[in-house]
């Protein structure tokens, strides 16, 4: 009797660990699913010409999705990204066509290296601001950022008056005519920007799994109140993921300002929710706690592939819209089931162990 | 049992309750009750925290349907499935948490959900605000009904509360500890009120730990303990020691004994902590002490008298706080919880769920989060070194649990607790702070955390423990301090008196109001 009832629980049991893994590993199988949808489908979906077109837009959402990812983990949202990328962008595009004047008939000129540095410092002190409004003068986050979108569109704005900063091929004298790479150059026959990608990735990974900081970046959204209480310093960690959003945003901002060797205040507007949409795709919880870095970079794939291969396919963009949200939509249902069934699972063990 | 009652006949039994049984995943609630609720008079029910109290209240409001076990009233057998089902029979609950809308108008919370509508959808206000002002009238308060609620004090609120459940026709009323939040002066007219109602003839049951208080309102007592009935007889002649005797019964926990060991040097010492309360006076009221090494000191006091806020000072909860704390006689000013930690302080919280734990963590996180420093080089954490302590504090705190990755909220609250006790060693304290440690989980894994506490003790670490638990603060403490009211109102060594202790957790507020009315 007692060996029967232990073998249907562990026949039942494996069976929900089948079902399980399929779920987990859902966003990668939306990934294969689309690709091979598109392979078929579309024309020259295959071609390395096109994977590498691919790939260049997908990194320009996947940055901002790695900040993003950080952010909503601790239970925060920063809606102001986008407006940070073009924010920067100008700051970048100004920096190379004017340097900082100074005043006295004289004028500062930057590197190329030295202007990413100010552009990516830049980025980290709007993150920067927001993180004070959300710890110190506990604005919520939402809010906070939401209002951070309004005033950095306006700061890129006011740079130039509306106007576009053209012809950024910068000047060998000042070395910075080397701009133009950072969005355009290639190395090994991949573009810089991917193997920028590939680093940062690599590094928030190892950020979110590997250190202390990113274990208290779980422990702050699962539970504030008892991260603060187990001796975690929730608002240092809320200031670090906020700075980093803004660099990611910063380093968008860059590579968007070179590779069009323009800068328009208008850039990157509703780049934000295209972030938010694949971290969640990703498997984030917008309620804090939950979230992989590597599945934001699989979600960020699957948007890119989407977008594009319908693009490919002839689709008209209003449908893709539509087809874009369905898939969010049909994500965050998953992971509903997901959740349920991983806690019945883990109960059942539970249960067994003390049977 | 109940032949005491039957002989007292003016009152009417309006509902009874018998064989009632409630069993919870891992613990049985009530265990055969029988009770009843007589019309025209306070019913009080006494008993220890966990004792059941709640569970039969919550069986009566139909919030908690029964086990087994059978409930009439006036004579006809009920089945509450839900709250509304219990509204209908007129039962009104008043629980100690206010269930209450700060923003809206005394009269929308006295109606809420239950408007009286025009047409099926429009609210007829002049009717909800001229009852509102009838039963505020009838509870002779002078409150406007369009006032927002959150404006009143938080006695008149309870009154509220109070006119809420008789909006709803309530011939029984529950009040849960409806004395705790109050001032003197609140709880006179709430005694009046309750006075008034039983004129009316409502039955009204009453929850308290304040035993003058109970004497003196009851006309009726039951007294509760481990899910059980162990006294139920008129008021007359009950005094403090015949409750307290039926409230704590023989010894029937398994607290392990003390090991006997030698207390070493002062290894903590609080000064002059003084927590200000919102709206004047004090949460914590200049509070001095001293743990010594190896010694269990038991913080006892009833609700709201300041023991947790202590304890949280001490963790650095509460920047406002004055006074100051010494660990092996050098001051502690870190102003954050990971210093005080790495000074040798941890703390195990009251609410395991919303302060212990991150419920979806898994064990092992949850078990090294305060302690991440041990397994980091640099900013590199070492998982397998992590992995390892884990498993080694999860067999040290015998914690049953089929992986170390599965989430913490898979567990049952014994094994949860032993999880963030674990999760406080690990940091290597010398003094531990544990707050009601025992809440919330059975008998075994109880006796297992009493045993835990006192080898960690013989291990030297100074443990100070708040309970709201007396037979555990008696039995447990090398030491007894009682708070009431934010003071120190009493110390006692081992063997103290239960009464004595009792006495001294009863607010001075209380006491002399109790006094006044015997002269």
């Amino acid at each position: 009797m007692t060996v029967m009832s232990n073998g249907a629980a562990a026949n039942s049991g494996s069976g929900h660990n089948w079902l399980l893994l399929l779920l987990k590993a859902r966003t990668l199988v939306a990934l294969l699913l689309v690709f091979a949808f598109f392979s078929v489908m579309a024309p020259n979906f295959l071609s390395a010409a096109n994977a590498i077109l691919i790939s260049k837009h997908v990194a320009i959402n996947a940055f901002l999705a790695i900040g993003m990812t950080f952010v909503i983990i601790t239970g925060g949202i920063d809606l102001s990204v986008g407006s940070v990328v073009g924010l920067t962008s100008m700051i970048a595009g100004y920096l190379v066509l004017n340097g900082i004047d100074l005043g006295v008939g004289y004028s500062l000129q930057f590197n190329t290296l030295e202007i990413v540095a100010i552009v990516c410092l830049a980025g980290a002190l709007v993150g920067c601001i927001n993180g004070i409004l959300i710890t110190r003068l506990n604005v919520a986050p939402f809010i906070a950022t939401l209002g951070m979108l309004y005033v950095a569109r306006g700061a890129a704005l006011l740079f130039s008056d509306g106007q576009t900063f053209p012809n950024l091929n910068g000047n060998p004298e000042y070395g910075s005519d080397s701009f133009y790479l950072i969005g355009t150059g290639s190395f090994l026959g991949l573009p810089v920007m991917v193997w920028m990608l590939v680093a940062v990735s690599l590094a928030a990974g190892y950020i979110a799994s590997r250190t202390p900081l990113g274990r208290q970046i779980y422990a702050t959204g699962g539970n504030e109140r008892g991260a603060a209480l187990s001796g975690v310093r929730v608002n240092r960690v809320k200031m670090f993921v906020y700075m980093f959003s803004g660099l990611m945003a910063a380093l968008v901002g860059l590579i968007i300002a070179s590779q069009l060797k323009a800068a328009h205040p208008a850039t990157g507007e509703f780049f934000e929710l295209n972030a938010i949409a694949a971290a969640v795709l990703g498997g984030t919880s917008m309620s804090g706690g939950r979230g992989r870095i590597a599945g934001t970079i699989v979600g960020a794939f699957v948007i890119g592939i989407l977008s594009d291969g319908l693009v490919m396919m002839g689709v008209s963009s209003f449908w893709q819209m539509v087809i874009k949200g369905l898939v969010i939509i049909a994500a965050v249902v998953i992971d509903q089931a997901q959740s349920r069934l991983q806690a019945r699972v883990a109960l059942a063990q539970e249960v067994a162990l003390n049977r | 049992m109940n032949q005491a009652a039957e002989i007292h006949e003016p009152h009417p039994v309006g509902l009874t309750i018998r064989g009632a049984t409630k069993v919870y995943p891992g613990t049985v609630a009530l265990k055969g009750v029988d009770f009843d609720i007589r019309m025209g008079a306070v019913n009080v029910l006494v008993g220890e925290n966990g004792a059941g109290k709640s569970t039969l209240m919550k069986v009566i409001a139909g919030v908690e349907t029964l086990t087994n076990g059978e409930i009439t009233v006036d004579g006809r057998p009920v089945v509450f499935r839900t709250k509304d089902d219990a509204v209908a029979s007129g039962i009104g609950i008043v629980f100690q948490e206010l269930n209450l809308f700060p923003d809206m108008s005394v009269c929308d919370n006295v109606f809420m959900a239950r408007e009286p509508v025009r047409f099926g959808f429009d609210i007829d206000h002049d009717s909800v605000e001229e009852r509102t002002r009838v039963l505020l009238q009838r509870l002779e308060q002078d409150i406007d009904p369009n006032t927002t609620l959150g404006h009143l004090r938080i006695g008149q609120q309870q009154i509220v509360e109070i006119a809420k459940a008789l909006a709803q026709d309530a011939r029984i009323l529950i009040l849960d500890e409806p004395t705790s939040a109050l001032s003197a002066a609140e709880v006179e007219v709430l005694f009046r009120i309750i006075s008034e109602l039983k004129a009316q003839g409502v039955g009204i049951v009453y929850i308290s730990h304040r035993l003058e208080e109970l004497i003196r309102v009851g006309d009726y007592i039951t007294v509760l303990r481990d899910g059980e009935i162990t006294g139920s007889r008129p008021m007359q002649g009950v005094d403090i020691p015949w409750i307290v005797q039926a409230m704590i019964g023989e010894k029937s926990k398994d607290f392990s004994q003390s090991l006997g060991h030698e207390f070493g040097h002062e290894v903590f010492r609080a000064e002059n902590i003084a927590l200000p309360k919102m709206g004047g006076g004090y949460m914590v009221d200049h509070v001095s002490l001293t743990v010594r090494a190896g010694e269990i000191l038991g913080l006892y006091g009833l609700m709201g008298a300041g023991r947790s806020e202590f304890l949280e000072c001490i963790m650095a909860q509460h920047p406002e706080a004055r006074g100051h704390f010494f660990v092996d006689g050098e001051e502690m000013r870190e102003p954050h919880v990971a210093g005080r930690i790495a000074r040798g302080i941890a703390l195990v919280p009251e609410d395991r769920k919303r302060d212990g734990l991150i419920q979806i963590m898994s064990v092992r996180e949850n078990m090294t989060l305060s302690s991440l420093a041990q397994f980091t080089a640099g900013f590199h954490l070492n998982l397998r070194k992590e992995a390892e302590r884990a498993a080694e504090f999860i067999k040290r705190m015998t914690v049953k649990v089929a992986s170390q990755e599965n989430p913490v909220s898979s567990l049952s609250g014994g094994n949860q607790q032993k999880v963030v006790i674990g999760k406080a060693l690990m940091t290597g304290p010398k003094v531990l702070l544990m707050d009601e440690p025992s809440r919330g989980i059975d008998i075994g894994a109880k006796a297992e955390i009493y045993h835990k506490m006192r080898n960690l003790a013989a291990e030297g670490i100074g443990i100070i423990f708040v309970t709201s638990d007396l037979e555990e603060v008696l039995a447990l403490s090398d030491r007894i301090i009682v708070l009431a009211d934010g003071r120190i109102s009493g110390e006692f060594g081992r063997g103290a008196d239960a009464a004595d202790v009792i006495a001294a957790a009863t607010p001075a507020s209380a006491r002399s109001r109790n006094k006044d009315l015997v002269s």
